[in-house]
């Protein structure tokens, strides 16, 4: 009994000793399918680490963004690791709160990472964050839908046949709109498209001197035809839709086209989910031939913050999940098609991935499409396709999207909404010292 | 006739009750509903009658598990409220039984706080808990959920104190009972209705608290209200999970209103007709 009591007393002692030793690390994330793959996976990391613990805070986007900053900017220490986008990584790298990854490993392979990923994630040629999972976009549209119209889809399509397409698929008597597209609120959401696709017009947010170009004819052109084909071809209330009701209507078959994330992708084609998911077909975001399409370029990258205790530990899990190896785990347990795509380049030439994601291509060749360091046809003073990477982006992009969600929703003319946002662009600039 | 205008008025104000109260209650009736539905019906619009499925309570289990942020909830909610009314007891007796030229200004001054927004104080409250080591901690949360309703406490407490005569304080300091006893043996036990409905108001009010109890906690710390935040997703449908986290969320504090509505109401009506 005694020796029993021993024993049990020595492993008890023992296993708080090891618990005591493993070092633990909180990692900041967002709920997305990706995300919630890889907290499920790991184990895998664990085995190969076992004096590394892992907890997990999983955040909605804008709550994560909020607190990931307030944590980073008084480098609290709540987090050793934090899913970012392309937006922050190169403010955040040159406000010195992030640290340069690089520790991860001699089979890691940064040269693997599609470079305009890694341009975007980099600030003077070093990586800030490694991408867990990139994204473009691109238009996703009904093969069948386009078939009754008369029309094929090219593979590089102008703004024009958008607009042709779209007017002979929509078919309202049965539900069908020609085309959907994001109208809700938000630098994220409408914002995101709209900029985007103004780029593809020629247009731009600042000039060299970061002066707003709301009031240029680029501008006009982009919203009114944004405008035009909404209210002709696209769904009611479009001015509430983001990614979520958009999807939700791609997948019910009520939409004839849709220019939207490459990740939609990998929904609109799941039998499970999509009552079309045998129909799709996908092409390059649209242009208007002037050299830029309106495709954006996104990725979630796991970054580690400067007021980290635990550096190395952090840097270790940054590389385990955005390694091959990861990518060859999902696939062995979960198959090709759920491996998080856009981030390496080996991912898209190995044959079992492309048999398995029939938008493989199309996500590569629009990701590559994509340039945040000259993402306008005219020269501009700032990095990001979708996107101005200023701190002050947020607050004014939202802005100007409410104005613009309003103009699709017919409460203001597409006049007034740019006037108003040319105003609020200009405050802005002057109030942050860009302008004087 | 006008017995029969009595009961035409009595009809009308339960009908008017109940239509009042269902407008109150379906927000949370919509959300079970959700909660049954699978994703695709959940977005697709409104709708009574959900498919019934479970698969949103059996995902949201497998994601995260629900009894480590029950918990917390309990330990913070309880344990705010707890401390509240230690601190609260006294002040309030003191305000109601031995006022100052100055009581009521303090006490409006104690409500003001209540006014400011509180995102205006998150950074030197965050930083307060980062020097201290408070942040992610059950104690600093409880301390902080303490502090904010401490107000509604207090005014609460000073309302139903107010009621209880004070010529029967003095009896029994006339009896010689020292101030503890006069608080603990003679005020406590006459206030227990009030005492009791503030307590359950200000569980309730810190079980739902989803500002300070979001951003001051990563893991170790975080409430229910964290476990619901988690189920939004910007890439993917999500409302009918959402909504099965927010159902098991708030059904131990509906279930523990249910249970307690008569306290509740006789505690909130507490001196309302005089």
């Amino acid at each position: 009994m005694k020796l029993r009591t021993l024993t049990l007393g020595l492993l008890s002692a023992s296993a708080l000793a090891l618990a005591a030793h493993a070092e633990s690390i909180t990692i900041a994330t967002v709920n997305n399918g990706d995300m919630v793959r890889m907290q499920k996976l790991t184990d895998d990391f664990t085995k190969a680490n076992p004096d590394i613990q892992l907890n997990w805070v999983t955040l909605e986007e804008n709550v994560l963004r909020e607190r990931v900053t307030t944590d980073i900017a008084t480098k609290g220490g709540q987090y050793d690791v934090m899913t970012i986008g392309t937006y922050e990584v190169p403010i955040w790298a040159k406000q010195s709160w992030l640290l340069p990854l690089d520790k991860l490993g001699d089979d890691y392979d940064v040269k693997d990472i599609i470079p305009a990923i890694a341009g975007g994630l980099s600030v003077d040629g070093k990586l800030y964050a490694a991408p867990f999972y990139g994204e473009s976009s691109f238009v996703m549209y009904r093969k069948d839908l386009m078939e009754k119209a008369g029309l094929k889809m090219p593979d590089a399509p102008t703004w024009d046949f958008i607009k042709q397409a779209a007017d002979k698929m929509t078919d309202r008597a049965n539900g069908v709109n020609g085309v959907c597209l994001r109208g809700k609120a938000g630098w994220g959401e409408n914002m995101a498209f709209l900029t985007a696709m103004s780029n593809s017009f020629g247009a731009r947010w600042f000039d060299e001197n970061w002066k707003p170009q709301f009031d240029q004819p680029e501008w006009k052109n982009t919203l009114q035809f944004y405008v035009d084909l909404m209210k002709a071809d696209g769904p009611e209330g479009a001015s509430s839709n983001g990614f979520n009701e958009n999807l939700a209507l791609f997948q019910q078959g009520k939409c004839g086209m849709w220019i939207d994330a490459t990740v939609a992708a990998s929904f609109v084609s799941d039998p499970k989910a999509s009552k079309v998911a045998d129909k799709v077909g996908y092409a390059l975001a649209p242009d208007t031939g002037l050299g830029k399409r309106g495709n954006w370029l996104w990725a979630w990258s796991l970054a580690v913050p400067a007021g980290t205790k635990k550096a190395d530990a952090a840097e270790k899990f940054v590389s385990w999940a955005t390694s091959k190896h990861y990518a060859e785990l999902v696939a062995s347990k979960e198959g090709w098609a759920n491996v998080p795509p856009g981030t390496r380049t080996s991912l898209y030439n190995n044959p079992e991935y492309q048999k398995a994601a029939p938008f493989a291509k199309m996500t590569l060749d629009s990701i590559n499409a994509a340039d945040p360091t000259h993402p306008t046809v005219k020269p501009v003073p700032y990095v990001g396709v979708q996107f101005v990477a200023i701190p002050e982006f947020q607050g004014l992009g939202t802005t100007v999207g409410q104005l613009f969600s309003a103009a699709l929703a017919g409460q203001s003319s597409v006049d007034d909404a740019l006037k108003q946002a040319q105003d609020a662009a200009t405050a802005a600039m002057t109030e942050g010292g860009y302008i004087k | 006739m006008a017995r029969a205008v009595t009961t035409q008025h009595k009809t009308i104000a339960t009908a008017a009750a109940w239509i009042v109260a269902l407008l109150i209650f379906f927000p949370i009736l919509y959300t079970i509903i959700t909660s049954f539905k699978s994703e695709q019906e959940a977005i697709q619009g409104f709708a009574l009658i959900p498919s019934g499925t479970t698969e949103s309570y059996s995902e949201v289990q497998a994601q995260s598990g629900y009894f480590k942020f029950f918990l917390n909830s309990v330990i913070l909610s309880v344990g705010s409220t707890v401390l509240a009314l230690l601190i609260a007891v006294p002040a309030a007796w003191s305000m109601a039984f031995s006022p100052t030229k100055r009581t009521k200004d303090i006490l409006m001054w104690m409500l003001s706080t209540k006014m400011m927004p509180a995102v205006a104080v998150l950074f030197p409250i965050y930083l307060i808990f980062r020097d201290t080591g408070l942040l992610d901690s059950r104690i600093g949360l409880t301390v902080m959920l303490m502090l904010i309703n401490l107000p509604i406490v207090v005014w609460m407490l000073y309302t139903y104190f107010r009621e209880i005569p004070g010529e029967i304080l003095e009896a029994a300091r006339m009896d010689g009972a020292s101030l503890w006893n006069e608080i603990i043996y003679v005020l406590t036990p006459m206030a227990v209705p009030g005492i009791a409905s503030t307590m359950l108001l200000n569980i309730i009010l810190a079980w739902n608290e989803a500002f300070w109890t979001i951003r001051l906690t990563t893991t170790d710390a975080a409430p229910l209200t964290a476990f619901i935040s988690s189920f939004s997703s910007p890439q993917g449908l999500f409302w009918a999970k959402l909504s099965a986290a927010s159902t098991l969320a708030i059904a131990p504090i509906l279930i523990m209103g249910w249970f307690s509505q008569k306290q509740l109401v006789r505690g909130l009506t507490f001196g309302a007709v005089k």
